[in-house]
Parts: structure tokens; sequence; C-alpha cells
């Protein structure tokens, strides 16, 4: 397994130069370094002097991939894409084109991120699957019917209608919890309740479709027919063994999410005024600000690729017969 | 304490009581018995806090209240007027020929003009740790190197603190700073053409700067001509001419004071790599310091405790005595302890939390104007909901003037021949100016007759009699475009508007655009880009028709004269210049020349006419508007008083405490009879939910069930 896990890093460098380039040939194609300093100076009387100024400053006066007037060494070292991009592997983010350390940023707005999503997927999860379970148990009836057509319906409505109907609901009518806002520490509490039921109900149409369809595919097996027959309770059967063999394909799609949790949800924390990864992301791309910009994409990128590492051996352990080679 | 709250509702709730519940929805933290905080929002990250680097309005809103320039802004008196801030008096101008004399001003030898400033003893700056200092008066905190620092990570580690004395030479050091080319000041062009000596304090600085490019360097050793010190609180600047409208300036952040303490303790090695710096941490001697900058959260402004004798405005204009804006009279200032910014990047929660008293003040978006406003024939005025809670609208013109310009470049819309200038005069009728203020501003705007908006001097009420259709239809034809088609080529007219892309709202603007020149037959293209097109065209002079804006730095007309001045075109000047539209009359050109260093008086006035009917004969704007803010503040807020150049006026602010508490307290009772209903539902769906579970267990397989 541990040559496994080293040949997937190694795996994950031309991925990840690869989402570098694209992210720098994408940013770059819509915005240039003029353009960029005209919003960051955010002057009345910019002059090509101050933006030359702040080029220089922000080391974006060197060319974008290549420098043809460099020999051979700094052919491609003396590029834009040299200085911002390739320290990423070393995890060096910089600094922001406003000067902040982007390191010292990402550890402060990761814990809330991370107050948001740990719950909404620890809760999201165990709600779905016994609503999924729940709707299993009564399958082919009209309960199951009527679940099925709600859920569909929970599906298909946006997010951010949840987000602001229960902001209107609970934050603004009934006056229950804040509408928006984050303080730390156990003070923080009030704030996480609203974005954690948002999130959660958001998200059961979605998650109680897919696991009733894992579940499904389950409950018509030999195993399922020999413990009701041992007479196992319905619920026991349910929990009990249908449950634990459907894991893979569950762990499948929840411990790929789980380093993603880092990252927040855009749209929550902008709605939510959670002071997250996410709406650190936002932020940056409307400042067109390419150095979090592009410490963001890489860091997501990371991310998920120890997602879809951890899934692998996730499936070692609940799944005997898998072998990683 | 939230969950203390939570389980006293909980008690109430089970005992039935029928007093009021604990507020649940508070956003802001614990708050400090007696002390009076006003709560406020920003939507944007301050860019900079160092005063000569910053020319943002979202940064002025902080670094207004922190620092102290010689001038400032009376809070209440309109038109607006300067007065001593930091100084005993207004400085005393004299003019004076090539050899010192002094001279009249109307001289033609006249070729300098000095200020004298004097500034009042004993006023103080925030406690500071670049003003600690040990019991041998040496600076506490001195770093030889970067590891030395090594021990602060972060500000708040700085835990000595001391404060010193305002001095002539801290506005001295400010003045050199602004030689700096590594800080790069916005108005730099400006103030090197009139400070005497500080084109060659910059060459002097880059040169010992390229001999020593990682040293501090401590500007008190270098020599700016220009300005001298001419005692403890005395000194001098000189302006080569005259330049009224330099007194504006020392209104200006620009000119606050910084000392070389502080030039010096945030040059130390390792701290710039910490983000501690001036554009960061600012110090001043203003009446707030600023003692929380997470900008990713909130910024806070505390109260200065060595803030000097500074008292609210005891006269104002006509009103404020009956709008109660001069009952703290004569009393020491500032009124507030603290000042909250939260940063708020949605619409509709800073409106909900205003409404639920948890935000002081707040303007008015347009999907929120009906519920804040009712426009009826009688005029603008609250709606019952918010006269029901006390809210006060404040509403002012802003100095600002939006446009909808040409681009002169423009080889059909623009040019100065007869038939040119009648096309834009066509366009100019057929756009209804006063339908656009009220359908997209909620009427809040005046039609402007000219760039000057209301408070600036040379300012005119729109007067003149509006054209007719049939005139702009005429114009049209004589321009060579009768009935929208081109005489020679009978091809239609097709003109473009070049804009930003947007939202829905744009799209009905841009509806309502082409409607307009088809009153004339002309077909309007909008030609929408990102933002960055957009400005690329208007620097290269690619666009046609487009929407401007300006806000005045200062209440004069030379602000908004020289945005039709012909050497600032934009196209000629790099994308620096602010004449948009790249008008070029060397008519009015001469006559900008003669007014711009004016003082007000019946001759100004006369000159800037004739300025103003030549624009009117040229028409290089369709049209324009003077915007007007609306802010409602709820009834707790006192003194507010909306100030269009000025920003620093948290100080004349105050509070009901005790009002806004009982307030908040009225409109935030919780409701939990949702909570109750959903136990209620909650337990009606488990009971049959659980004889169902108990039916499907104990049905019979044989009895034709195939699951």
């Amino acid at each position: 397994m541990i040559a496994y896990i080293i040949r997937r890093i190694f795996y994950a460098f031309p991925i990840l130069l690869g989402v570098n380039i694209i992210t720098f040939a994408l940013f770059f194609m819509v915005n240039s370094p003029d353009q960029m300093a005209q919003v960051q100076l955010g002057i009345k009387h910019i002059t090509p002097e101050a933006i030359a100024h702040w080029k220089t400053q922000h080391g974006y006066n060197k060319p974008l991939f290549v420098n043809a007037a460099e020999d051979s060494k700094g052919y491609f070292t003396d590029t834009i894409f040299f200085d911002k991009s390739v320290r990423l592997f070393i995890f060096d983010f910089g600094k922001s084109d406003q000067g902040r350390s982007i390191a010292q940023d990402i550890s402060e707005r990761m814990l809330p991120s991370l107050a948001v999503q740990i719950p909404v997927f620890v809760i999201g999860l165990s709600v779905n699957i016994v609503v999924a379970l729940m709707v299993v148990m009564f399958r082919a009836s009209v309960f199951e019917l009527s679940a099925m057509v709600i859920c569909v319906a929970m599906f298909s409505v946006s997010g951010v209608f949840y987000i602001i109907g229960g902001q209107f609901l609970f934050g603004k009518l009934w006056n229950l919890v804040p509408i928006s806002g984050y303080l730390h520490g156990i003070n923080a509490l009030p704030f996480l309740i609203l974005p954690v039921i948002v999130g959660v109900i958001s998200g059961i149409g979605g998650g109680t479709r897919l696991y009733r369809m894992i579940f499904m595919n389950e409950i018509h097996r030999d195993y399922i027919r020999t413990a009701r027959a041992k007479g196992v309770s319905e619920l026991g059967v349910l929990f009990k063994h249908l449950l634990p063999n459907a894991m893979i394909p569950i762990l499948t799609g929840i411990v790929v999410v789980i380093p993603s949790l880092f990252m927040g949800s855009l749209l929550m924390e902008s709605f939510f005024g959670i002071p997250g990864l996410g709406s650190f992301t936002i932020d940056g791309i409307q400042a067109q600000d390419f150095s979090i910009v592009r410490s963001m994409v890489f860091l997501g990128s990371v991310l998920y690729i120890i997602g879809l590492i951890l899934t692998d051996i996730s499936y070692t352990l609940v799944d005997p017969r898998v072998r990683l080679s | 304490m939230w969950f203390r709250q939570m389980v006293a509702v909980g008690l109430a709730c089970s005992a039935g009581a029928a007093f009021a519940l604990p507020v649940l929805n508070n956003p802001h933290g614990p708050e400090v018995a007696g002390q009076k905080v006003l709560y406020s929002v920003f939507s944007s990250r301050p860019k900079h806090l160092d005063p000569l680097v910053t020319y943002n309005l979202d940064d002025s809103v902080f670094i207004d209240q922190i620092y102290e320039p010689p001038l400032e802004y009376h809070y209440l008196k309109r038109p607006y007027q300067l007065q001593p801030l930091t100084l005993t008096r207004m400085p005393v101008v004299e003019f004076l020929d090539a050899q010192g004399h002094v001279m009249s001003r109307a001289s033609s030898r006249t070729v300098y003009s000095r200020y004298t400033f004097e500034i009042k003893p004993g006023i103080m700056y925030q406690p500071h740790p670049a003003f600690a200092k040990n019991k041998k008066g040496e600076a506490v905190y001195q770093f030889a190197s970067a590891a030395e620092s090594k021990v602060i990570t972060s500000f708040s580690d700085f835990t000595e603190t001391g404060t010193k004395e305002l001095t002539a030479d801290d506005y001295i050091y400010q003045i050199k700073r602004m030689a700096d080319p590594t800080l790069q000041m916005p108005i730099w062009d400006l103030v090197s053409h009139y400070i005497v000596g500080l084109t060659e304090l910059r060459d002097d600085i880059q040169t010992i700067r390229a001999q020593y490019p990682d040293q501090w360097i401590n500007l008190n050793e270098f020599l700016l001509s220009g300005v001298k010190q001419q005692g403890k609180y005395q000194f001098t600047i000189t302006l080569r001419g005259v330049y009224p409208q330099f007194k504006y300036w020392l209104a200006f952040h620009f000119f606050a004071p910084i000392p070389m303490e502080v030039d010096r303790f945030y040059h130390q090695p390792g701290l710039a790599e910490k983000n501690i710096s001036l554009d960061f941490y600012p110090v001043g001697t203003g009446p707030y310091r600023m003692t929380k900058q997470n900008f990713n959260e909130e910024i806070v402004l505390e109260r200065n405790p060595n803030y000097h004798d500074d008292f609210y405005p005891s006269e104002g204009e006509a009103g404020d005595i009956e709008n109660g804006l001069l009952k703290d009279a004569g009393k020491k200032l500032p009124f507030i302890d603290k000042v909250s910014f939260r940063l708020e990047t949605e619409a509709i929660p800073v409106w909900t939390k205003f409404l639920q008293g948890y935000y002081d003040r707040s303007g008015i978006s347009s999907d929120s104007f009906d519920q804040a406003v009712n426009v009826t024939v009688e005029g603008i005025g609250l709606s019952d909901d918010m006269q029901h809670k006390g809210v006060q609208l404040s509403r002012s013109l802003d100095p600002a003037t939006y446009y909808l310009g040409f681009n002169m470049l423009d080889n059909v819309v623009g040019g100065f021949d007869d038939k040119q200038r009648k096309l834009r005069q066509a366009i100019a009728i057929a756009y209804d100016q006063q339908e656009y203020i009220s359908i997209f501003s909620n009427g809040r705007g005046e039609v402007a007759s000219s760039p000057i908006p209301p408070g600036v001097f040379g300012y005119q009420p729109v007067g003149l009699e509006k054209k007719s259709i049939a005139d702009a239809k005429r114009l049209l034809a004589e321009a060579g475009y009768p009935g929208g088609r081109d005489a020679k080529t009978g091809k239609p007219l097709v003109l473009n508007l070049d804009t930003t892309t947007g939202g829905s709202a744009d799209a009905a603007r841009n509806t309502w655009l082409m409607k307009q020149f088809k009153k004339i037959d002309i077909e309007l293209n909008i030609r929408a880009t990102d933002y960055n097109r957009f400005q690329e065209k208007m620097e290269k002079g690619n666009a046609q028709i487009y929407f401007w804006g300006w806000f005045a730095d200062y209440p004069d007309p030379e602000n908004f004269l020289f945005l039709l001045y012909g050497p600032n075109g934009r196209v000629g000047s790099g994308g620096s210049g602010v004449n948009s539209s790249n008008y070029n009359n060397p008519q009015y050109n001469v006559l900008f020349d003669q007014v711009k260093n004016m003082e007000d008086s019946p001759q100004r006035l006369a000159i800037i006419r004739k300025m103003l009917e030549i624009v009117r004969r040229d028409t290089p704007w369709a049209s324009a508007f003077h915007p007007q803010s609306f802010v409602l503040s709820n009834a707790w807020v006192m003194n507010f008083k909306p100030h269009g150049i000025s920003k620093s006026n948290l100080k004349y602010q105050n509070i009901d405490e005790a009002l806004r508490k009982t307030k908040r307290r009225e409109w935030n009772q919780p409701v939990l009879w949702p909570l109750v209903c959903l136990a209620i539902v909650i337990l009606l769906v488990t009971v049959p939910g659980y004889r169902a579970y108990q039916r499907r267990m104990t049905r019979k397989v044989l009895q034709g069930n195939s699951q």
C-alpha cells in the first residue's frame, strides 16, 4: 500500500502542474497585469507610472510564460508563471496582491469553513442515510412515492432559495437566530445553526435519492433474505446488515469530499457572512487577485487528490477483497 | 451567553410567562456596559491605510477618523466651508516675487505663494509602540536585524506604548514622504508641480536609494526647499504661482502628519514581512484609533484617549436647529466610544439587520426602496413602516455628476463641425434624463444643466426649456441623417453604447436607452464587455458613447470643469486623464486656464458661464445628473448630517444607547410557535409512522406481497 500511495503522490505532480497552467492561462486570458493594477490601485488618478510601479512591486512586470529576452536559464524561470505558480509546489503561497500573507489568511479562515462544513457533512449524511433507509423500508408504497417526489422537488430547487428562505424565516420573521455574521469561539454557535440547517435541508433531496438507489441494489441480496429468515427485525436488517454492505459505494462519495470541506462553500459563506475559505476565493476572483485565485485552486486540487487517495485506502478497510497495487 | 438566553427562553415558554423573551438574533458580540458603540458596515476591504497612498473613498471612511490634516470642513455649514483643525487659525497666505518680496495677489510679479501654518500646542498622538521609550529616553522597540524582531509575530506583541506631541516637523515629514517614489502618491504630478523643491527632493531620494536600497532613509536629513520649519509649531509651504485650491488639499489626508518615529518604527527589519506597516496600522492624532483590523470580518475604531479638545459646532445652516442638529452644540467630542464596522457583501442581510436595529444606519437599495420610502405628489417621504419605527431619512445632493458622454475623437459622434454638433444636440434633446432618474434611481437625483453640482460655486439649476422631439429630428436632418438615415447612402444610422456587462437591471436600462434613440429613429447598439475591456476601449479611444461619473475631490468648480479640459484627455494622457470624452476646444481650454486659479468672484462666475455656454453648444455630453443620497438612521442616532466631501464625521455623531436597547428588544422578540408546531407535527407523524411500521412487520408474505 505504501508503494501505491507514493506512486499516486508522484502522479499528482503532473496533474497539479496542468491545473496551474490552465488556471494561469484562463486567468490571464481575461485579465492583464495592467488591469489588475488598476483594480488594486483603485484610485481616481491612475498614472502609467503608478501601474508600472505596482507591477514591479508585485512581480507582474515580467512576461507571462516565456522570457525571450533572457538566456536559456531565465527563459522559463524569469516569468510570472514561474514566480507565481511553481512556488506553490513547496506550499509557498506568498502574499496576496493587497500585501497580506495568503498562508496566514488560509489558516485563519479554515476554521470558520470547517465549523460550518463538518456539521453539515455529518448531520446531512446521517439524515440522508436514515431517510433513505426509511424509504427503502417502506418501498413500493405511497410513502416511498411521496418521498421520492418530495426529494426530486427539493433537489430541483436552487440552493440560493434555501439560503434566502432560511434567512427570511429564521432570521427575519421568527428572530430565532442571527441572519448572518460570525463570531469566534463558543460565540460562533448561534451563527452556525442556520447555515447548518440550510445546508442539511438543501442536501436532503439529492442525498436521499442517491443512498436509496444504493440501498435498493442491496435489499434483494441473499444475505438480506437470510437475515430476515433468521428473525432479525427489519430495522436490524437495514442498519446492521444492509448499511455496512452498502458502505463501499457510499464511501466513494463521502471520503473524496472530506478534504474539500476545508474549502468551504462559496454561496453559504457569502450569504451568511462567514469569513471562510469559500468567501476568500470569491473575494479573490472579484478583486482579480491572481495570487489568491491560484493558491485556492491549487489547494483545492491538492485536497481533491488527497481525497481520492483516501478513498482508495478506505476501500481496503471496508472490503478485505480489495488490494491496492 | 447565548446558551443562557436559550435556557431562559425555554423556561419562559414552559412557565407560560407573559414577560418579554430575551433576544436571540443579535449578531454582535457581548457589549461592555456603559460603552457607546456605533455599528456600521463595509462592503469592500480597505486597500491602503497609509494616508499618503490611498485615494479611495472606502479607505477614507476609516483613516479620516484617525488622521488630522491641518484643515477640516465645517460639519454643518453649507456651502462647504473650511476651518482650522489642528491649527490655531487658517493659514496665512502671502504672495512673493522671485526675490521673495511680498506682493499683492494680483501683481504681475507674483511668482510664489507662501502658506504659513501655526499648530495648536498640546495635540497628542494616540498610544503607539513607536513612541514607547525606556527610562533612558530611548525607543523601546529597536531591532537591528530581522532575527531580533523574530519575537514579534503580530502587532499585538508590542505591549508597550507611548505618545508624542504633534509638532510642525511631523507635517513636514509627511510632505517629504510625498517625494518618495516607492510610495507612488496618487496626486504626485499635482503636488510636485506646485510645491517648490519636491521634484528635486525626489531625485535626491532616488540617488540615496540606489546606493542603499535596503536601508531606511530618515527624510529629516533631506532638504525640501519649499517647506520650512519656523518653530516648534510653525512651518511654511511655498507654492509656485497662485493655486487657491491648495487649501482644499490641506483638508485631505495626504497632508496628515506622520512623525519620523513612526516611519522608522515601521521600517525596522522583519516587520514588513509580517504586514506590520503603516499601510495596515495607522497612527494619528484623530478622535479614533484602529484597535482591530480583521479585514475579513470586522474593523473597530475606538476612542483615542489622548484626543485634544474638540467641540461640537454651535452654528450651522438654516434648518439645522429644527432638525435637532445643534442640541449638542459646544459639547466635547467624540460622543461615541467605539465604532464597529462589519464586512457585509450582501445587501439583504444589511437591510434586515438595520430593520432589526442591529445596524444604526443604512442606505436604500433599489430592492428595498418601496419598503423604505413613499413617493407621492407631495414629494418623497418615509413609508408608514419606517415612520412607525422612528427611522429618520437624510437626503443630500452629492457633489457629483454622472453623465452620458460622446467620444469626441469618434468620426461619427465626435468632432466640431456643424453637422457633428447637431447630431449630438439632437441626441441630447431626445434623451430624457428626468425619466432615467425616475426609473433607474428611484427619483434620487437632479437633472444637471452643467458639470458643476449643487453646493459648488458656479452651479446652475436647470432652467432652460427643454426642446421638443420635432426640434431634435430637425437637427438630425440638418446633421445629414434625415429620418435616422444617412442622406448620402440611405443606410440607417447605428450608434454604439459601450458599457460593462451587468445583470437584469442593466438589460432594462439598455432597453430604455434604445427607446430614447429610437425617438429620433436612430438605432442604438449596446456593446457590453467586461470592465477590463471597457477600460481598454476608453483608454484607446475606441468607445463611441459611454456612461461615466465624477465625485468631487473638493468643492471648487475647477474640479468639475477640468473634466472637459483638453490636455486632460483620456486618450492623450495614456489613460490617466479624467476627460473621458477627449473634448478639446481651444477656447474652452483658454478660459479654463484663466478661471482655474481664480478666487470665487463675479468675474470668475462670468467666465464659468461662458465656458458652460461653449459646452452647451458643443454638447460633448448628451446629458448629466447629480445623484442624491438617501441615508436612513434609526431613531437613536443623533447629529447625523450627510457631508458630500468630508468623511471625518464620526466624532460628531451620538446615539441614545437606552433607546436602542429598548427598540432592539421590542423588534426582535423570538417567535416560538413554529417550533411548537414542528414538535407537534413530528409527534403526529411519529405515532402513525410507528403503526405503519408495525403493520408492515406483521404483514403476511402469502397475501400477495412480493417484496
